[in-house]
């Protein structure tokens, strides 16, 4: 398979891309924030005692009606004989008084329910956790691969891993998405997508470079587009392996794990995309003008 | 070029072994897994903090004794707990897959506070909040018997105290129960102690820890505690699996049909590194959870992405016209680096996550890093033994059998 695809060429219509992309999920987080489940914001925790066994469906379908939108609810009980349902709002007794008299018609008059304010500092606590680690793992990554490589390939790295995660956020922003706990678990797994798919594409431009010892920008653009075109293949059938596998979750694996497979296929995507038209375009303009540096001073010293 | 059946014979014994080890031994390595509260459920109490002599409620407290909770549960190994607080003096916790409900709350609910008192027993004379933290340990005594060694914050207010009451016995207790009553022989100048209680082992390990968590800033009484159901529901659960399943078999049919002959190899791999994870869950009693599912996902991408790299680059090297055990050669020692590198790069990322994590943060880096690892055993190692010896078999002579075209050959 012989590839002609001129990537380098086109690098600022892709970064302005991006850049608009982003610009626009940075815009509706800043707007109108994120739609935070009951993992991150108080709330209320409805307890329902029915006293016999019942459906979870059917109890569920009872709290639509009533305009809780796919409720958070799970049986509990030595005998599943209750119903345990979270909601973000903060309910008032009236609404409370509609749930039991709801409930009671379905159910008998045995059932009783309860209410509780709900504070989940554990939930807030992981997400700034989470944050905060993985701050602090980009700065691992940024000095294994200067390491190993070079610092500008280590920043390039680290920006197309924040643009990735900061893609999937920002939809979400956008789309108004519920984020709940296992969101966070989406990222990390996109964070660690995006630095592995990044690494191997880098991998390959170093190994070219080492070969072709480019020295003016057209020799450039033809190393880094040789390398992205010989790690084309390689690019698309990785990422339509595990496209296929979170898409599959997606329409296979049921309501309750729905956004996180959605979140985990924007963020594969965009892992796949940042590795080849942000990642490396980064690396070649900052090259570049590295290279361009080093001639005139070594002309200069000439 | 002869067919060397010694070869042919070995590969598919090797093959036979796996998926044979694996068709036999999977189901019971796939039920011996723990699993998380947010899949399988779990055991949830309710406490209600108690103020004592004066002290108030206040969110800070209640919070301070919700993170020392948290921490008592690291004690009891169990990963991924729910801790909520509710209303004005409630603490909610819920527990995946608690086997001892009564141990679970003899850990939480203890007080955990450790005095040392006047000879009489009656006043305090240092409590648990003028030791060090995170200084408890677990140690051997002089005559072999398992104590604990805790460290004074105040070296100087040790010192006086052990010469006040040179000679005399001072107890020390742990909540209302006196674990052992030392003699002073010495004044202790070092603000180290030793407690020797009659433990086992394993006791004096857990107070140590126990002692490290830090003692409750309040009196916790149980309202209630029930099992509770998965947040997922065992259905959905169902349904996930099924998708997974789905998602595999989708992967494995791809590879077969873009790699042919060594995409079966790969879907052998496959096959071997799905078992091996979760053997080395099962064997090291990891708790699965949703975010170690989702480190798994991306493990099996990684796994497939190292089997790609290095096909691809086999295929590179059969197009610049090299005889396929050379290309075989220098193909996969040349993808070994890249595979290397990325790999290295995400189990750095992966070990700090775990370091600076907390609960479900440690649990996906946690399987994070045994995916890689595994990953790396099955995709680079065995992938490559199979390879070699289907190649040196002399049965994959056509470039075909790798999904490259003669066509193709030397056009580069």
């Amino acid at each position: 398979m012989n590839f002609n695809l001129d990537f380098v060429g086109r690098r600022k219509l892709f970064l302005i891309i991006s850049a608009v992309i982003l610009g626009v999920g940075i815009l509706s987080l800043l707007l109108q924030g994120l739609n935070l489940g009951v993992d991150f914001v108080s709330g209320t925790r409805v307890d329902i005692k029915i006293y016999k066994p019942y459906s979870l469906e059917e109890a569920k379908d009872h709290l639509e009606e009533m305009g809780y939108k796919s409720p958070d609810a799970r049986k509990a009980g030595e005998n599943n004989e209750r119903l345990i349902f979270r909601t973000s709002q903060v309910l008032s007794p009236d609404e409370v008084d509609d749930i039991e008299k709801t409930f009671r018609d379905a159910y008998g008059k045995q059932v009783r329910v309860n209410e509780q304010k709900v504070d989940p500092i554990i939930g807030r606590e992981l997400a700034r956790n989470a944050f905060i680690s993985v701050l602090i793992a980009s700065v691992g990554i940024i000095l294994y691969v200067t390491l190993r490589f070079e610092y500008r390939f280590a920043i390039a790295a680290v920006l197309a891993l924040f643009h990735d995660a900061l893609f999937v956020i920002g939809i979400f922003s956008l789309f108004q998405w519920e984020v709940d706990l296992v969101f966070i678990a989406a990222v990390l797994t996109i964070v660690g997508y995006s630095v592995n798919d990044t690494i191997v594409i880098f991998d390959r431009i170093w190994e070219s470079m080492s070969f072709d010892n480019p020295k003016t920008w057209e020799d450039l653009k033809q190393t880094v587009n040789g390398s992205l075109q010989r790690t084309l293949v390689r690019s698309l059938n990785t990422s339509l392996t595990v496209v296929f596998a979170a898409l599959t979750l997606f329409i296979f694996g049921g309501e309750s794990i729905r956004y996180f497979s959605l979140a985990l296929l924007l963020g594969l995507l965009s892992g796949t995309y940042s590795s080849v038209f942000v990642a490396s375009q980064i690396w070649v303009g900052w090259k570049w003008r590295s290279m361009q540096k080093s001639t005139l001073k070594a002309q200069s010293a000439e | 070029m002869r067919v060397q059946k010694g070869k042919i014979v070995i590969f598919s014994l090797l093959v036979i072994a796996i998926l044979a080890t694996v068709a036999l031994t999977g189901q019971q390595v796939a039920k011996n897994i723990t699993l998380g509260l947010d899949l399988q459920g779990g055991f949830e109490v309710l406490y209600q903090a108690k103020p004592e002599n004066g002290q108030k409620i206040t969110p800070k407290v209640l919070n301070d004794t919700a993170q020392a909770l948290n921490r008592r549960i690291d004690v009891l190994g169990v990963t991924e707990p729910q801790i909520s607080v509710e209303g004005t003096d409630r603490i909610r916790v819920q527990l995946a897959g608690v086997k001892n409900q009564d141990k679970a709350r003899e850990v939480l609910g203890k007080p955990a506070k450790l005095t040392f008192r006047t000879p009489d027993g009656k006043d305090v004379l240092l409590d648990g909040k003028d030791l060090k933290e995170g200084a408890a340990k677990q140690d051997i005594g002089d005559r072999g018997q398992p104590i604990v060694t805790v460290e004074f914050k105040n070296a100087d207010k040790f010192a006086k105290t052990t010469k006040k009451y040179l000679g005399k016995p001072m107890p020390i207790y742990l909540d209302d129960q006196e674990i052992s009553a030392p003699v002073i022989n010495s004044v202790i100048s070092n603000g180290e102690a030793m407690i020797e209680g009659g433990f086992t082992t394993e006791e004096a390990k857990e107070f140590a820890e126990l002692l490290n968590a830090g003692s409750l800033p309040v009196d916790l009484k149980e309202i209630h505690s029930f099992a509770v159901d998965s947040a997922l529901g065992k259905e959905s659960l169902m349904k996930s699996m099924e998708a997974g399943l789905y998602g595999i078999l989708i992967i494995f049919i791809f590879m077969i049909g873009f790699y042919r002959m060594p995409g079966l190899v790969a879907v052998v791999t496959l096959v071997s590194y799905l078992y091996l994870v979760l053997l080395t869950f099962s064997l090291l009693q990891v708790t699965l959870t949703l975010p170690g599912i989702a480190a798994l996902i991306l493990g099996v991408g990684m796994a497939v992405d190292a089997n790609i790299i290095m096909y691809e680059r086999i295929k590179e090297e059969i197009r610049y016209g090299k005889s396929i055990p050379s290309a075989l050669r220098s193909g996969s020692r040349r993808s070994f680096l890249t595979i290397f590198d990325a790999n290295i790069t995400t189990i750095i990322a992966a070990a700090v996550l775990f370091y600076f994590g907390t609960s479900s943060v440690r649990g996906f880096s946690v399987s994070l890093i045994t995916g890689i690892v595994i990953s790396f055993f099955t995709a680079v190692a065995l992938s490559r033994i199979l390879m070699t010896l289907l190649v040196r078999s002399n049965m994959l002579r056509r470039p075909g059998w790798f999904g490259v075209k003669e066509s193709e050959i030397g056009e580069l």
